[in-house]
This record gives C-alpha cells, structure tokens and sequence, in this order.
C-alpha cells in the first residue's frame, strides 16, 4: 500500500503543476465568458428566488399543456382496449438532459398505469436509461400503492444502435399493436419512423422533445406534441410543487432578458444605419457580450 | 440516505464541477475526471446492458412467447457477433508482431468484425434509414391537406420550398429578371428567403425557449428540486 499512496502523492503533484500551468497560462477567470457569467448568475438568482416564493406560499399559475393532459386519456384508453403502453425515452443517455425530462414524464405515466392496471413497456437504448426508468416506474408504482403490479421485465434493453432500435420497436408496435405510443426524449432521424408507425397502428401518440430538427414530424405524426420548452417544463406541471412550479416562473423572467437583448441588438442594428460611429459599440455587444 | 442523499449529492457535486469549469480554467482537470467517471460507469453498465438483452430473449424463447423466433435471431447475431470480435476472427497481425495474430486490430479492414460490419450491419442500417423516405411522403401527405387556413399557408409554403429546391422551380420562373426586385419573386430566391426568414425567427424562437429550458431543469437538478432521476418521489 506504501507504494500506492506514493504513485498516487506523485499523480497528484503532477496533476496539481499541470493545473498551476494551466492557470498560468489562461488565468484564473476565464474574462471572454464574463457576460454569460453574469446572465448565468441572473438566471440563478431569478430561478432561486422564484423558487423561495412559491415554497413559502405565493401562488404561481401554470397555463394548461395539452400533451400531459392526453397522457391520462391514452393510458385509459390502452387500458379499456385491454392492450400495453409504449413509452420510449430517446436514443441518448442519462446524460442528455432530455432523456431526464423524459424520464419525469415517465413517472406520470408509470403512475397512472398503475391506478389503471394498465401495462407500460419501455425499451431502451442505453443501460443506464433502463436502470434509472427501473427505479422510477418501481417508485411510480409504490406511490400508487400498487407495489405489487410492477414487474421489471418491461423495461428492458435492446441495443445502442440508432436503427437497430428504430427496426426493433417498429416490428414490436406492428405485432403488439400499442393503443398509446409516447415518444418523450432526445430524438433524432427515428422519430418520423416510430411516429408513423404508430400512427399506422391507430395509436394514440404523444411525443416531446427538444430538438428542433425533429418537431415538425412528430407534430406531423403525433395527436400532442411538446414543443422544446413545454417538453422541459413538463416535470413542473406534472408534480404540481411549489418549488417546480417557482423554477418556471425564474425561466420567464431569464426570457424577457432574452427578449430586452434582442430588442436592443434590434434597436442598435437599426441605429449603426444611420449613425456608422455606433459600430464599434454594436460590435463589442454583438460579439463580446452576446457572442 | 445510501439510496437519495449520497446520489443526489454526487450529482449536484459533479454538475457543479461541469458548470463552475467552464468559466474557472482552473477547474478543468475536474471536469475531465467527471467525464472519465461517467464513461466508467457506461462502461460497466454496458456489461447489464448485454446481460439484460441475454436474459430478455432467453426467457422469451423458453416461453415460447409470440415473435420468439426473433429472439432466436436476436440471440444468435449476439453471440456471433460477440464471438467474433473476442478472438478476433481473421485480424491480420500486426507488422510489428507478424506472428501474433491476437496483437492485431480488431477492426481493421479485413477482419471478420469489419466484414460483419461493412456487409451485414451497415447495409441493413442503411436500409431501415431509407425507409425514411416513404414515411416523410406518407407523413407529408397527411400535414398539408388544406383543411383550413394554417393548413394552407403551410401547404403553399411547401409548395414553394419544394420547387424552389429543383430544376423545375429555377424553369418556371425563370422569364423574371435576375437583377432588382422582381428576381425576389423568383422561386429559388423566394425559397432561400423564407428558409432564412420567417423559418429562422421560428427555430431562433425555439430554440431559446429550449435553452432557457435545459439550463432551468439542470439548475432544479443541482439543487435537488427535482429528483426524478433518482426514481422520483420527495
């Protein structure tokens, strides 16, 4: 063990002069991403203290989202046909933010098939999806006091790769013809597959995402869709806490700067027009603090 | 505590690192151990993964379950596949080890995993990927029926996007003059307009509430609100 902790002494000294040079040679702070750094501590600061508000009692509206909605009605449905629910949760890992997002719709859906008796099947494309969907739709079930109905076996692997996947629950929505297909995650070229498919199969269909490339299909294909940012404030509406529900309000707040910036890069683009001794000033805020 | 707090805190504790290193240099070598971690644990998981799909089919087989002559398949490409990157079927050895043919690149062109890759995988890759074109058609066919007013912009703007991308746009129009202002309304420039236009205010609009998004469920996830991740619950 001596010998161990002596590598492990001399790994960290290394490690410790490359950082030293490291600083050295770009800085402590690193100055280009100052302006974002202050956006980033705005948006904090809006998000926390929406957050201290609405735990300590203030009241928050929430505007309907249609999608979350349907998820009662496609589970009731798959539920009288007497047929399963298929959820996917994206091609991407739990790394992708959006595989989370989905993930906390998952829930949701886990729940209410459980008050339902309803089957939900998940196949995944990575492993660590399939471990955190396991703990989620047990918990889903737990709090729907039927801790007895889950059974693990449904949510289960099938392969990493993009098409493999896309072939596999293709074939599997054809055979075992779903009544409700919810597609909640990162998707990328399987999304028109997977949600034609199911529209072919007469599924009722819900998908949310946050890749823009991919929306037009699925709003193409799907009966709802969550556009981007009602995909991510789904977790919110969903469980209905105070603390979810103030983070949605700091994210309006961070928006309408978004939308003084724009307005004033609007504004300072138009002026350089007409006054060319702006540009210097357009550029340091185009560039620097934008950029 | 074993099964929430410990991993909550480990999340809240890397996701901090990610964010805090992008404006503190100094941070970085964090940040890369934080990325080294997780490709770990992908790693590990990876092995669950293949036991998983093992235990998966195997049951659905035993069962004789509908559709277990797939399985079937499903089991046999694993286990070949599987077998012939482990002993490395038909790698060529290296140069520098001419007679260690287990020294030589698993993947190198030649070797039975590159010929399994090249002639059974990516054609059939390739296969379900062009299927896509029959989708968009049938996907297309159903979005732009004029049923209402939306419907019938979305349909003329198709329609000008679709012919402004070919020869046969740039020919019916192509008596308007390529100089001043009526070669705005030719329909290759049209297309480019509204591709860069009204299509770009809409993705930008998107895309900022996307963003906006991300950074607010990952800032609910650093500070423990929301905990979905962990199976959910409070």
């Amino acid at each position: 063990m001596p010998c161990f902790s002596l590598t492990s002494l001399l790994l960290v000294a290394e490690e410790a002069a490359a950082a030293a040079e490291t600083v050295e040679s770009t800085g402590l702070l690193n100055t280009d991403r100052l302006p974002l750094l202050g956006v980033t501590v705005f948006f904090v600061v809006a998000v926390v203290f929406w957050i201290s508000v609405a735990r300590s009692g203030g009241q928050i509206k929430v505007r309907e989202i249609a999608g979350l909605k349907a998820i009662e009605e496609a589970v009731g449905r798959a539920t009288e046909m007497g047929r399963s629910v298929l959820f996917v949760p994206g091609i991407q890992d739990v790394s992708e933010i959006q595989t989370i997002a989905g993930i906390t719709v998952l829930s949701k859906v886990a729940k209410t098939a459980a008050e339902y008796d309803a089957k939900v099947e998940v196949p995944v494309a990575r492993t660590l999806v399939m471990v955190t969907a396991r703990e989620t739709v047990q918990e889903a079930f737990l709090a729907a006091g039927r801790p007895d109905a889950y059974n693990e076996d449904l949510i289960y692997y099938v392969t990493d790769e993009q098409f493999g996947y896309v072939a596999y629950l293709s074939g599997m929505m054809v055979r075992e013809k779903p009544a409700a297909c919810i597609y909640m995650g990162c998707f990328y070229a399987e999304s028109l597959i997977l949600a034609e498919t199911g529209n072919s199969i007469g599924a009722i269909q819900v998908a949310g995402t946050a890749m823009p490339a991919q929306l037009p299909f699925f709003v193409a294909a799907c009966d709802y869709t969550l556009i981007g940012e009602e995909f991510y404030a789904a977790s919110a509406y969903l469980s209905e806490s105070p603390a979810e529900l103030g983070s949605l309000k700091g994210q309006d707040l961070a928006k309408v700067l978004a939308f003084g910036l724009i307005g004033l890069g609007a504004l300072f683009a138009t002026a350089t027009q007409f006054v060319p001794s702006l540009q210097g000033a357009f550029d340091f805020f185009t560039g620097t603090l934008l950029g | 505590m074993m099964k929430r707090t410990i991993p909550m805190l480990l999340a809240m504790a890397a996701g901090i690192v990610m964010i805090l290193a992008y404006f503190f240099p100094l941070l970085a070598p964090l940040q890369d151990k934080t990325t080294v971690w997780f490709n770990i644990l992908a790693a590990v998981a990876f092995i669950l993964g293949g036991g998983n799909l093992l235990k998966v089919h195997l049951k659905k087989v035993s069962d004789r379950r509908e559709g277990w002559a797939y399985s079937m398949i499903t089991l046999a490409a694993f286990v070949s596949v599987l077998a012939i990157g482990l002993f490395k079927l038909g790698v060529n050895p290296l140069d520098e080890f001419p007679t260690q043919r287990m020294a030589g690149d698993f993947r190198a062109e030649g070797s039975g995993f590159w010929y399994v890759y090249e002639y059974v995988f990516a054609p059939l890759t390739a296969t379900i990927f062009s299927m896509l074109a029959f989708y968009v058609a049938s996907a297309a066919f159903r979005a732009f029926r004029a049923k209402n007013l939306e419907a019938i912009l979305l349909l003329g703007t198709a329609f000008v996007i679709l012919l402004g991308r070919t020869a046969a746009g740039v020919f019916l129009t192509d008596f308007l003059p390529e100089e001043g202002m009526l070669a705005n309304f030719r329909l290759e420039n049209l297309t480019v307009w509204i591709m860069n236009n009204p299509v770009t205010a809409g993705n930008r609009a998107i895309m900022i509430g996307i963003a906006l998004g991300t950074a607010s469920v990952s800032l609910k996830i650093l500070l423990g609100v929301d905990r979905s991740y962990l199976g959910g619950g409070d």
